[in-house]
């Protein structure tokens, strides 16, 4: 493969980790507040307040049901309006972020249902107010699970950056349609594809070794 | 050896009609109690299809300051409910929770999180976050109160000896037998310097020889700490073992309360009755039961039953009857246990020489007030 060729392939492989890394980052900070308010607020729960959880789980099962591609069409209004522009990479951004905000708050929402009940009684028996139950017992105790479903968020984002090319968004999924498939280079398209898998497993393994190192559930020494 | 005459005497004092716990126990109707039950009731209201549940109904009583007081009933008497009304985490449908002077039942929010600080509870499945260590589990209710890290430090490494841990400090609770866990959990309740500690079921989870040093703990923690310790139980061993009062529950209602030997020794609800069986027994050895028949056959001996109830009752009971009424009296099978102080079971005799040596034994026994039955006659 020519120097050319390889340059672009890193090139690209940037512009997928910028796009996926910043949109994680985003879609965590909206989603994990999110995935908590969607496991404590059904009707007896910590921050209890049904019709809100109802509507939300409602525009989140909407958001995650809209094939990602559509997403990134429909929403173009939006994205010029928050990005400056509708094309490239950091445009690409903004539909990354709301496509992978309700897939990480479902996520986060039943790894915070996986904690104990009694720990929450626990808390509240020694005068712990919501917010304190929510940052010293249900996030600590949820962390294991929360590591490991970003991972699968980012692993996810990977697959969705590959068809933000649609709007000029870039990145190696992009590459591998416009080089390996318009241009009839299957070289191309397998060296996307050997990247992209590297990649989800890099990003894999290190999140099943962090999952592991906070997990204290079961210590096999 | 005590006379038996006395010991008699003794046993036929302790059983006093208990109708309400202030008119007949001075040590209960003490101005100050800790926690004080008035007029309460709590009904869980009809939800998805579930029909509503009243699981307490007329519950008025008060737990002396500083007292070790055991909540027994069979499970869904309301126990759970009960416990959880002293600390807030539930609000009862009518009547008022008094803990240490202050409605708790009228507290909510900010309020009632800082009475709370004042209230410890130690759980069954001991309730640890995972994800902390056995200092860490400990400092959690003192980093809620806002303490500072330098104070949390000093108090914890203070707590974990006081429970008998202070090698366990690093480690998780995965890494610790149950009753180790109990102890971080007692520690952790404690932390705050609270005036009650409520146990629920804390022992129900851990074998007799665990169940046993945790309860020694928790006597000692009563002892030397002063802290009020409400027992919930389902278990007669634990009353038995740590109580001095007992509140009897049954399908959410106080059926018996007072004192635990008093209560005990002459059990009137059929539940307390049911409670008592299980320490002392009421059934005779499979041996001897199959042998009884009803006709005495000759050469034969009787077979009677005798109550043992209170303070070293029936000490001397076999040797006297023996002595007194020159009968040769054989000792078939005995159960003698002690409940708050009291001596409390059965010895089941046989009696030879046909039926004028059973009524004059009958009779005999009643003089000193024995409760006896004949049961029948073995060969």
């Amino acid at each position: 493969m020519s120097p050319e060729l390889i340059n672009l392939i890193v090139q690209a492989t940037f512009e997928s980790l910028y796009m996926v890394g910043i949109a994680a980052l985003l879609g965590t900070a909206f989603g994990l507040p999110l995935g908590v308010f969607l496991a404590t607020s059904r009707k007896g729960e910590l921050f209890a307040a049904p019709i809100v959880n109802r509507v939300l789980g409602i525009v989140v099962n909407a958001t995650r049901s809209t094939p990602f591609i559509i997403l990134v069409v429909a929403i173009i209004p939006f994205t010029r309006l928050v990005a400056g522009t509708s094309i490239g990479s950091t445009a690409a951004i903004v539909p990354l972020t709301i496509a992978s905000t309700p897939f990480i708050a479902r996520l986060v929402e039943a790894a915070i249902r996986e904690v104990d009940g009694g720990l929450i009684e626990t808390a509240s028996s020694f005068g712990a107010s919501p917010l304190q139950i929510v940052l010293k017992v249900l996030i600590p105790e949820a962390l294991p699970g929360l590591l490991l479903a970003l991972t699968l968020a980012v692993v996810s984002l990977l697959g969705y950056s590959a068809m933000v090319g649609a709007v000029g968004g870039g990145g190696l999924g992009d590459l591998g349609i416009r080089y390996g498939y318009q241009r009839f280079m299957p070289e191309m398209m397998l060296a996307v594809v050997v990247v992209l898998i590297a990649l989800v497993q890099i990003v894999q393994s290190a999140g099943d070794y962090l999952a592991r190192r906070v997990n204290r559930r079961l210590r096999h020494r | 050896m005590k006379a038996i005459s006395m010991n008699a005497h003794q046993s036929l004092a302790i059983g006093r009609p208990i109708e309400t716990i202030e008119a007949i126990s001075p040590a209960l109707a003490v101005p100050h109690a800790m926690v004080r039950f008035a007029g309460i009731s709590k009904t869980y209201p009809a939800y998805r299809g579930k029909p509503g549940v009243n699981a307490l109904q007329d519950i008025d009583f008060a737990i002396p300051r500083g007292s070790i007081t055991g909540v027994i009933g069979r499970s869904g008497a309301g126990k759970s409910s009960l416990v959880r009304l002293i600390n807030g985490l539930e609000k009862p449908t009518t009547g008022r929770v008094i803990v240490d002077g202050r409605d708790i039942s009228a507290l909510a929010g900010r309020e009632l999180r800082l009475a709370q600080r004042s209230i410890g509870m130690i759980f069954q499945h001991f309730n640890l976050l995972s994800s902390r260590t056995a200092a860490d589990n400990i400092a959690l209710p003192l980093e809620i109160a806002g303490w500072t890290k330098t104070d949390i430090k000093a108090r914890v490494t203070e707590l974990l000896a006081l429970v008998g841990i202070a090698d366990k400090h690093d480690r998780y609770p995965s890494e610790l037998s149950g009753g180790q866990k109990q102890r971080v959990g007692i520690a952790r309740a404690l932390a705050t310097r609270p005036s009650v500690l409520l146990s629920d079921e804390a022992t129900s989870a851990l074998d007799p020889q665990t169940t046993r040093a945790i309860l020694d703990l928790l006597a000692n923690i009563n002892r030397e700490l002063g802290v009020t310790i409400v027992l919930i139980t389902h278990e007669m061993s634990v009353v038995r073992q740590l109580a001095k009062e007992v509140v009897v529950l049954d399908a959410g209602r106080v059926v018996e309360s007072g004192h635990v030997a008093d209560i005990f020794t002459q059990p009137r609800h059929p539940i307390t009755q049911s409670f008592l069986a299980e320490v002392i027994g009421d059934s005779l050895p499979v041996s001897l039961e199959s042998r009884i028949v009803s006709k005495q056959p000759a050469g034969g001996q009787a077979v009677i039953r005798i109550q043992v109830r209170g303070a070293g009752a029936g000490d001397t009971v076999v040797a006297r009857l023996a002595r007194e009424l020159g009968l040769d009296v054989a000792l078939l099978s005995a159960r003698i246990d002690e409940i708050g102080g009291q001596h409390v079971g059965s010895l089941t005799l046989g009696i030879p020489g046909g039926e004028d040596a059973v009524t004059r034994t009958l009779a005999w026994l009643s003089q000193y007030q024995f409760s006896a039955e004949r049961l029948g006659y073995v060969a």
